[in-house]
């Protein structure tokens, strides 16, 4: 089945793009909230399991792959 | 834009961090760049209104869940978990899913074997000209309205959520959707609803995952439920065997014939908002698929949108209110999803929740106005006013209809600003056009012998004597034991009740008048009604390939859930 009507980029290489920018950058405040964490009063309710950091990562990791999979200068994906 | 983002309010729910402000301010620049990569294949009217017709079933099928996928239906029902308990599900599930799989196996041949750009383009080839206008004006009328509701709705949500003011919430989403839809029409709008569908579930699964985490499980978060609202809370069919034994005040006949018969077969079947996703699907086996597959999403959106309801209820240490007793301090109902984010997400979290709920707000809107594009110049432009202009004309038509639909969706948002209450008006417009609408459809379909003029007169009277029963009951609240069988009923039951007394009085004028008039030949309505219509047979696809195969699976899936949450 195809995956992209409409031209050469497939709507699941712009939807890979998203899922890699933000899961980069909640990842990232993730990491950065576990290394320099908030106030106790301003932390959110189970903080404590750094939602933002494996929440964050699996979003890159599923932004990569279909970023990979659905890349338009892969020669399958030409066309 | 995000330092113009950061002029934000004083008072306000949450705090967007810099990197929410980014996360939202990129899915700004991504809609667009899809509208401008999109822009060089839009220039005929079949790439503009109907995307070509080349989409996949997936593709469809997602664009087809997320137009509905608004903010009125994260936040709305989200609300409406905290108010009625589980009860709300039912517009998910039986109020979807059998009319979902209604429109891809039995109905979506019809309208694909005739090729009509449209549901009122259906109703010229089966019932003439007069019909197709009437549901035609009703459409745009009903489509503009909704827009600026839903429009109007996610910047209250702004404002109370982040502070942002109204108008500025108004003018950036609505100047956006238009750019991109206006650029690539159809095909634009489908492929960010695509985009806008997976981050709405990106951003909004993490509330019930960590919530349920907090709550200890499923069977701790009835309990609390049950401790600071009521058992019935948590029941999803045994407490309407009476209007008064349950928090909606609703009956399991409302349930069955109004919400899933008439309102959901009428909305998911005929409503071309929706519709129009399908249509544009590559094929008629993509065509059947795409609803079975929107079906299966379907199911499962109570999950971002009741459980958080519901987990409010459980887990909030205060109570919210309804909007009209909200005092300083205190939270509405209809705040219960922006609190529960709140809850849990941190920032870069925060921004991804935000970008949902700003991602279904464009897609409806875009859902709206694609829609509204094509009905315009298609049934009313081309059918009453030029019906000779190129298809470069009418192109440029649905670019400019775009962009007004826009500027009215904008007009309707300011004037809704003064209705007490939005639901109320926005169920009240599904109960005047789209259930008669569906007895019309559904006779045009199934039934031979309806005629044009019981088709058009059937319509009429049915949306007529919809808006004469909404007009009785505000005069004379009293008359609400007559139109919804008990003075216990509230606004939900009425709308139920009132839909499903529309769509009788439209079926009996329909097949009275049809049986007065002088009915089509047959040769006429090859590829219009079922019967005289050859559909293409699937016996040599493989079974694991069929609609029906995955119709089946869908409807399995959906009879246990609801055992389950008996």
């Amino acid at each position: 089945m195809t995956m992209k009507p409409g031209g050469s980029i497939s709507i699941w290489f712009f939807i890979g793009i998203s899922l890699l920018v933000n899961g980069l950058l909640i990842a990232g405040a993730g990491i950065y909230q576990y290394l320099y964490p908030p106030a106790l009063e301003n932390q959110v309710h189970l903080f404590h399991l750094h939602a933002g950091i494996w929440w964050g990562g699996l979003l890159f990791v599923l932004g990569v792959i279909y970023c990979y999979h659905f890349n338009p200068f892969r020669s399958e994906n030409k066309g | 834009m995000i330092a113009t983002l950061a002029l934000a309010a004083p008072t306000r729910l949450v705090h967007l961090s810099a990197v929410d402000m980014i996360i939202v301010g990129f899915y700004f620049v991504l809609v667009l760049a899809i509208g401008f990569y999109l822009k060089e294949r839009a220039n005929t009217g079949e790439d503009f209104f109907m995307a070509g017709r080349e989409m996949t079933a997936w593709i469809a099928g997602l664009s087809f869940l997320s137009a509905n996928l608004g903010a009125l239906e994260l936040m709305g029902w989200a609300a409406a978990a905290y108010q009625y308990g589980i009860l709300a599900t039912h517009w998910y599930w039986i109020g979807a899913i059998p009319a979902m799989l209604l429109l891809g196996i039995i109905m979506m041949p019809f309208y694909y074997i005739s090729k009509t750009h449209s549901v009122p383009g259906y109703l010229k080839l089966r019932y003439g000209e007069s019909s197709r206008g009437l549901a035609a004006v009703s459409f745009a009328f009903m489509t503009v309205l909704m827009s600026g509701i839903n429009m109007f709705s996610m910047a209250l949500i702004m404002k109370v959520v982040l502070g942002w003011d109204i108008n500025f919430s108004i003018l950036v989403s609505s100047i956006t959707v238009a750019i991109y839809v206006t650029l690539g029409g159809l095909r634009s709008a489908i492929f960010n609803e695509v985009l806008q569908f997976i981050l709405i579930w990106a951003g909004a699964l993490l509330i019930p995952i960590l919530g349920l985490v907090e709550a200890g499980g499923w069977d701790n978060l009835k309990t609390r439920i049950t401790q600071n609202a009521s058992v019935e809370y948590t029941h999803l069919w045994s407490t309407t065997g009476s209007f008064s034994g349950n928090p909606m005040g609703i009956h399991w006949t409302g349930i069955v014939f109004g919400l899933a018969f008439v309102i959901s077969c009428g909305y998911w079947t005929t409503d071309f908002l929706v519709v129009q996703r399908v249509l544009a699907a590559k094929d008629l086996r993509a065509a059947k698929m795409a609803p079975i597959i929107g079906a299966a999403f379907k199911m499962f959106v109570p999950f971002i949108v009741i459980l958080p309801g519901l987990l409010g209820i459980a887990l909030l240490p205060f109570k919210l209110v309804p909007e009209s007793a909200v005092q300083p301090g205190m939270h509405s109902y209809n705040e219960v999803l922006p609190l529960m984010l709140a809850r849990y997400c941190a920032p870069g979290l925060l921004g991804l929740g935000i970008t949902a709920l700003i991602a279904g707000f464009m897609s409806g809107m875009a859902g709206n106005v694609s829609a509204f594009a094509t009905v315009w110049t298609y049934d009313i432009y081309r059918a009453f006013f030029k019906k000779d202009g190129t298809d470069k004309h009418y192109v440029q038509m649905g670019r400019w209809c775009t962009i007004g639909g826009v500027v009215i969706s904008i007009a309707t948002a300011y004037g809704v600003m003064h209705f007490k209450s939005i639901m109320d008006y926005v169920q009240a417009l599904f109960s005047f056009f789209i259930a008669p609408l569906l007895g019309t459809i559904l006779l045009g379909m199934f039934w031979k012998r309806s005629t044009s003029a019981g088709g058009f007169w059937g319509l009429l009277a049915g949306t007529l004597s919809s808006v004469c029963m909404f007009v009785w009951v505000k005069l004379d609240p009293t008359a609400l034991r007559y139109v919804a069988l008990s003075p216990h009923a509230r606004d939900m039951a009425e709308n139920m009740y009132r839909a499903l007394w529309s769509w009788i009085i439209c079926v009996v004028v329909t097949v009275v008048v049809s049986y007065l008039t002088k009915p089509k030949l047959v040769s006429e309505l090859n590829g219009l009604v079922y019967g005289v219509t050859e559909i293409p047979s699937e016996a040599q696809v493989p079974i694991y390939e069929r609609p029906l195969f995955w119709a089946a699976i869908v409807g399995i899936v959906f009879v246990i859930l609801n055992i389950l949450f008996w």
